[in-house]
């Protein structure tokens, strides 16, 4: 008799326990201070700084480390100063950076084909889809590397900005890249 | 065997019954579904040739075409995006008028033409792109394309009430069939009642005593702990069975495994990276250069949601509705402070509060870039499918152990890699081969990851 009430308890336990896992909430821990640091992990809360989060922007008149200030506005006259004066950097032969068509399509077909299209035609997903419409084909535009690159910074009507996305060189590779797509 | 049994409690087993009806029913529905929208094409479609009619210029037809390729990256039929929504345009402007700002909107508005200033004064200054190409006739096809009257709406009652009618008649299925085979059953036990009461009075008529079950008989239990054996047996197999579920419990305290909270705002990975093919790296673009794969900042989300405020009706599933997404979108635009009715930011903004899901300890390092760009391992790798997951969920263990496996069953990718000419001309001398594993290139080593 003992044992079967012991069989009972045991089972009561382990099926208990078991059935405990709430996929809701994150899992028991042995030693929660070997898992959660000291320090402050990205985006938590905290109230360190005034606006009660880790991350923040960099302080106003600073650059961050690796960025370089753009020096076209955000504006029609921007566009068309970028559309003029803007040249792409990687062309030039005294970088160690080459324009690099693998990379450029792998960045372009992440970013832009979802709409672009692959062939640069507007015939993205997207498009297909038709979530997004309008996308014009590239060779029906008059599009220079400054304006590209101008427009991937800080979008154009309904294209959002994709400076968040790609660094300054990966701009450049994917201007390129959408120039050579315009002129096949 | 223990470590199977592990696995093996942790893998999901889904009832195949209900799925397969869960599957026949999305079926139904997309049918379903596609039925409508086709309706709602024919009747669009007539809406638009008495439109024509009434008219009497312009072919609609092609004017959506027109519209769809050229019009529409600005304008909308009746919302407001870049440029003004453009239903019944033709009715606020003379035709003249209209081909000249199309033809080029800046020579109009440089003549000093009041309506033109207005409008370019009322979007912010911005210009609208010159369309020299469009003939006249292909303007009044467009104009006769927005002149079309507003369709209404399709009622959702409609549709929500055929899918739950669906729904439930599928929910009888299973009931009816799960009564059929209680009634079975109790009809199988009433005839074997029936059966052994008939033979029981066959006996007693021929006059055989049937023989009464044991009643000197000890209890069941008491004879059990007189058999010592048996106790011994017992008593060790429950110690087994108990190790075995104990062990199997330890080992999943702090795995995470499966782990799928609720988000602040229900974003749909099926949605965006299933049905719509988005890259995973277009949002998690850090995951290509850096330590984290990074919870996108929501200007990533406004690239798109800016035109996009709410969802087609065909996104909605049984699940969800198609309000229910929209409501999503809605808690988007008011934590960016989007103010769709002007298309502008107001500068209010209210962080999202996300729910971190995969989280390794501290003691761990772990870097994203080496795995997706160096290693070029797919996503779906450790996330699982990650494109049809409705709620996200931490799909892989992440434990040392799953690190290790794969550690030791995948190939270093050395191929067009300068950093791994050296060590890979080493272990060639070495091994006699061209492949090696993580593990043979150290990947096993402790102060590889911790440290």
């Amino acid at each position: 008799m003992k044992s079967l009430i012991k069989l009972g308890i045991v089972l009561g336990v382990a099926a208990s326990v078991t059935s405990c896992f709430n996929s809701s909430k994150p899992n028991y821990q042995y030693f929660p201070n070997m898992y959660e640091g000291v320090s402050y992990e990205t985006y938590q809360e905290s109230d360190a700084f005034a606006n009660g989060k880790e991350g923040q922007l960099p302080p106003a008149h600073t650059i961050k480390r690796g960025w370089k200030p753009y020096e076209y506005e955000n504006t029609t006259e921007g566009y068309d100063l970028a559309k003029a004066n803007l040249v792409n950097p990687l062309m030039a032969d005294s970088l160690d950076v080459k324009y690099d068509a693998t990379k450029a399509a792998e960045l372009y077909t992440i970013y832009c084909a979802i709409c672009h299209g692959d062939k640069g035609d507007g015939q993205g997903t997207l498009v297909q889809r038709e979530k997004f419409l309008g996308v014009p084909n590239y060779k029906d535009r008059d599009i220079t590397e400054g304006s590209i690159y101008h427009v991937i910074y800080y979008g154009l009507n309904s294209m959002g900005s994709y400076a968040v996305q790609l660094n300054e060189e990966e701009r450049w590779q994917v201007a390129e890249y959408v120039l050579e797509l315009r002129n096949k | 065997m223990i470590i199977q049994f592990i696995n093996m409690k942790k893998v999901k087993h889904r009832n195949s019954a209900s799925s397969i009806l869960g599957l026949s029913l999305a079926l139904l529905l997309a049918f379903s579904t596609t039925v409508f929208s086709q309706e709602t094409d024919t009747a669009a479609a007539a809406t638009e040739t008495t439109a024509d009619a009434s008219v009497g210029a312009g072919d609609p037809v092609n004017g959506k075409k027109l519209f769809n390729t050229n019009c529409a990256a600005c304008h909308n039929l009746d919302k407001k995006m870049t440029g003004p929504a453009l239903r019944g345009v033709g009715d606020k402007h003379d035709k003249e008028w209209l081909y000249s700002w199309i033809h080029n909107s800046s020579a109009l508005i440089a003549s000093g033409d009041a309506d033109a200033v207005k409008i370019f004064e009322e979007f912010n200054k911005t210009p609208m792109t010159a369309f020299p190409q469009l003939s006249e006739a292909e303007i009044d096809d467009i104009i006769a394309y927005t002149m079309a009257p507003k369709p209404a709406p399709p009622v959702p009652p409609t549709v929500s009430g055929e899918g739950g009618g669906e729904g439930s008649s599928g929910g009888i299925d299973t009931n009816i069939v799960l009564a059929a085979l209680a009634l079975g059953f109790a009809l199988m036990i009433a005839m074997l009642y029936v059966v052994n009461q008939t033979l029981r009075r066959i006996a007693e008529a021929n006059g055989i005593e049937l023989q009464k079950e044991s009643e000197k008989r000890l209890p069941l239990w008491k004879a059990f702990i007189q058999n010592q054996f048996l106790v011994i047996v017992s008593v060790i197999l429950l110690l087994l069975v108990s190790a075995w579920f104990a062990y199997g419990y330890l080992m999943q305290v702090g795995v995470d495994q499966g782990y799928k909270p609720n988000q602040p705002i229900h974003f749909s990975h099926r949605i965006h990276a299933g049905d719509n093919g988005i890259d995973c790296k277009y949002c998690h673009s850090s995951a290509r250069v850096s330590k984290t794969s990074g919870i996108p900042s929501l200007n990533v989300c406004m690239n798109c949601h800016k035109n996009i405020s709410e969802v087609a009706e065909t996104t909605a599933t049984p699940d969800h509705s198609k309000e229910f997404y929209d409501e999503q979108i809605q808690k988007l635009y008011k934590a960016t402070g989007w103010d769709a009715e002007n298309m502008k930011y107001t500068g209010e903004t209210d962080p999202v509060k996300w729910v971190r899901i995969h989280n390794l300890p501290d003691f761990a390092y772990f870097n994203h870039s080496q795995h997706v760009t160096v290693a070029g391992v797919e996503c779906q790798k450790c996330h699982g499918p990650v494109e049809t997951f409705e709620v996200m969920e931490q799909f892989a263990p992440l434990t040392m152990g799953w690190c290790i496996n794969c550690h030791r069953e995948t190939n270093v990718k050395m191929e067009g890699n300068e950093y791994y000419e050296k060590i890979h001309e080493q272990l060639y001398k070495k091994y006699g081969r061209k492949d090696f594993t993580i593990a043979e290139m150290g990947g096993l080593e402790c102060g590889k990851c911790h440290y």
